[in-house]
């Protein structure tokens, strides 16, 4: 699934976070390609990608105007079901969130949520999202263990594992190996790399080795502005603005 | 010089650290001490009879109904107290108006002194719903009196339960009620317990609310509707009449013993559900 | 306030050898083809001496590239100054052994006189050389592909100094070692005309940002 972005700006009570995004031709974030959000602190990218599974509703007075379509549907309409949203876009947060439960019990969240009881459908479930994550084949004898105990890389795959168990088309992913080692993050970053075949991945991430190693498409963020979305190859070779390039050689400041 | 200077003062607050320290140290073992050594001589077998007379002012009786007081208040208050804290935490958007009203009655019922409880649980329960003065009038009462406590405590562990458990519940499309049941809830089992506990204690110690509203009847009360008196109730009755302080210390023996236990279940339970719901 | 002020200061170092090294490049081309036609034996010598400085240049400056690479991961147009930097350094770095090559065969030649068309490329190199020089400097599109055409004369004056010297050998042939080291010398002008051109095309690529 892709999404398109026409002309949306977000608020936080007065405070204008996002500002027309895809304002002139629209933006496309496309399927089954990796697009990273890159930018300083408080540009705007992690509200950006929370706008995409509607997160920003959590919010208090947060408003969001223009039109967020996946799927042929624009997110933000009243008839739009939450549940069925968050089910097709997944997400994966900066500090992994294993639930304090079992490693089983995990994964079986999102489809018990969904309504599936049914034991062996569950245990096919949990296999098939624990193989897709790379983590089977570690974890697979103590399933009934607790999360908790996994070490913070395979706890990281592990929640994306449980996203990966709600079937979702589209993945987001903030800034998911920030709090790991570089090893660990190299799993991850293999994973994501494999993940783009079947889904369609948004990553927000502060590691620029990191966007040219695994994005397809780039989209650089300046206080709350989009000022250039282009392949991945291009912003780190030859950006067209200024800004993007002072940012990306780290002059900027 | 300063170098001196500085082993000087940090001599001198090391030292103030520890009388001050020893003396809250001092005062507690002389009164652990004191019950003890007052109490222990008069704890004898008959004392635990289930019978109370004039002659064996037995305390078995008063165990029995402090363990009632103690279930049935918390029957009472701990289902409210830990769901008016989901609705103030999980529920309701902050600044509201009417949250900062009820946040601010609890607070202050946590301040009154619980012989006000008492007066208000006569009137209220006691004479206005015509209870009289019964063990149900007594558990009313308290529950009111430590359900400030249980919102308090059960608030801060709500909200001590990182976002990443609410994020990820609701990233996955779950509903508020699954996250809150399924995810913040049991990582908040800790501090509720905490709370719980800090609850019974309060019930175990109080008197004052309890002489108005269960009054002191030294038997094992029959039906919710009869009056009983708690071990602390039991105590102060004791000493009151002057003939039986003796026993009144052997109670307080029996009454610190109870909290230890308390106390130290509470410790274990707290570790159990922190082994199994650590992290994030 | 700009940030990685130690990795800029490295990156400006870099930058700062490699004009150093053009300079010492156009330096020695002149030298050469002065002492060439002067039969200047003591010139000659000198021109060893520069060639010997530009290799060390050239080391210096590959040297601080690839650790500025390994340890400071540039993009995007500083990522190109580097690459580019590291590709100009060995058309220098060539430039100096032709130049020092013409030197040693001004040891070797006779007082015969030194054809006025080679004399003529060598104006002609030298002026090359030294376009392609501005054209990095100063970031000029227009003149970094002028290099190109100007080869093209310095090929077509090759193929008229090759026709002459083929005759002198057929009139004179005692003087043959004489004219295949004179063409020796035309063909080391004639690299150094390529490796001018060499340096545009870098150029070009700089200031497009292609990979």
């Amino acid at each position: 699934m892709s999404i398109s972005i026409k002309n949306c700006d977000l608020f936080y009570g007065d405070f204008h976070a996002l500002k027309g995004i895809g304002r002139d031709e629209g933006m496309e974030i496309s399927e089954n390609k990796v697009t990273a959000f890159i930018g300083p602190s408080g540009c705007g990218k992690s509200t950006f990608i929370r706008v995409f599974n509607r997160m920003n509703d959590l919010i208090q007075n947060c408003k969001i105007t223009g039109e967020i379509t996946i799927d042929g549907q624009n997110i933000y309409e009243k008839s739009t079901d939450i549940t069925q949203l968050r089910k097709n876009v997944g997400m994966v947060f900066q500090k992994p969130n294993p639930f304090p439960m079992s490693i089983y019990d995990n994964i079986a969240f999102a489809p018990r949520t969904y309504g599936i009881k049914k034991r062996a459908q569950l245990d096919e479930i949990v296999e098939r999202s624990l193989r897709q994550a790379a983590l089977w084949d570690e974890v697979s004898d103590r399933l009934k263990k607790s999360a908790l105990g996994l070490s913070g890389g395979q706890q990281q795959r592990l929640c994306i594992a449980r996203t990966l168990a709600a079937e979702p088309k589209i993945i987001l992913m903030d800034e998911p190996t920030s709090a790991l080692d570089p090893i660990s993050t190299g799993t991850i970053e293999d994973l994501i790399r494999e993940l783009k075949k079947t889904y369609t991945i948004v990553i927000v991430t502060h590691n620029m080795q990191q966007a040219t190693r695994i994005s397809d498409k780039t989209a650089f963020f300046l206080m709350g502005e989009v000022i250039e979305y282009d392949k991945t190859r291009q912003i780190f070779s030859n950006p067209k603005d200024k800004r993007t390039e002072n940012y990306v050689t780290g002059r900027f400041g | 010089m300063a170098k001196i200077m500085r082993k000087i003062t940090d001599g001198i607050l090391f030292a103030a650290t520890w009388f001050f320290a020893a003396i809250t140290l001092l005062v507690l073992l002389f009164i652990i001490a004191h019950i003890v050594i007052n109490g222990v001589p008069y704890l004898e077998p008959r004392l635990f009879e289930f019978t109370f007379t004039s002659e064996n002012v037995s305390m078995m009786p008063a165990i029995i109904s402090t363990v009632f007081m103690v279930f049935l208040t918390l029957i009472i208050a701990v289902p409210l107290g830990i769901f008016t804290s989901i609705y103030l935490v999980e529920y309701v958007k902050k600044g509201n108006k009417f949250v900062m009203l009820i946040r601010s009655a609890a607070e202050m019922l946590a301040g009154i002194p619980s012989v006000v409880y008492g007066l208000f649980g006569m009137l209220m329960f006691g004479q206005f719903f015509g209870l009289g003065w019964s063990l149900a009038a007594g558990v009313l009462t308290l529950s009111i009196m430590i359900l400030p406590v249980v919102i308090r405590t059960t608030e801060e562990a709500l909200k001590s339960v990182g976002d990443g458990y609410r994020e990820g519940g609701y990233a996955l499309g779950s509903g508020k009620l699954r996250v809150v049941f399924r995810l913040v809830l049991p990582s908040a089992v800790p501090g509720i317990m905490a709370g719980v506990i800090l609850a019974m204690g309060r019930i175990v110690g109080e008197s004052a609310a309890l002489i108005f509203t269960a009054g002191t009847v030294p038997q094992i009360p029959q039906t919710l509707g009869a009056s009983a008196r708690t071990l602390s109730v039991h105590m102060w009755a004791l000493s009151g009449e002057g003939h039986h302080v003796g026993e009144a210390y052997a109670t307080a023996v029996i009454l610190l013993l109870i909290v230890l236990v308390i106390n130290t279940a509470a410790a274990v339970i707290a570790k159990i559900f922190t082994a199994k719901g650590s992290g994030a | 306030m700009p940030a990685r002020a130690d990795y800029r200061k490295k990156l400006q170092n870099i930058l700062d050898n490699l004009v150093i090294m053009c300079r010492h490049a156009e330096d020695i081309c002149e030298q050469s083809v002065a002492a060439f036609v002067a039969r200047d034996l003591e010139l000659a010598q000198n021109v060893k001496k520069i060639e010997k400085t530009i290799d060390k240049l050239e080391r210096k400056i590959e040297k601080a590239s690839l650790r500025l690479l390994v340890m400071e991961h540039p993009v995007a147009s500083d990522f190109h100054e580097i690459s580019v930097a590291l590709k100009i350094v060995i058309d220098l770095e060539r430039i100096g052994d032709q130049a020092k090559d013409i030197a040693k065969i001004t040891a070797q030649l006779t007082d015969a006189p030194v054809p006025e068309s080679i004399k003529q490329m060598g104006v002609i190199v030298i002026h090359m050389l030294k376009d392609a020089v501005r054209s990095y400097v100063n970031r000029d599109l227009e003149l970094a592909r002028l290099l190109d055409k100007t080869d093209d004369k310095v090929d077509a004056i090759f193929d008229i100094i090759m026709n002459e010297l083929a005759a002198a050998i057929q009139k004179n042939p005692e003087n043959s070692k004489n004219a295949l080291q004179l063409i020796m010398v035309a063909k080391y002008l004639e690299r150094i005309g390529d490796h001018a051109v060499n340096i545009g095309e870098r150029v070009e690529k700089l200031i497009q940002g292609k990979i």
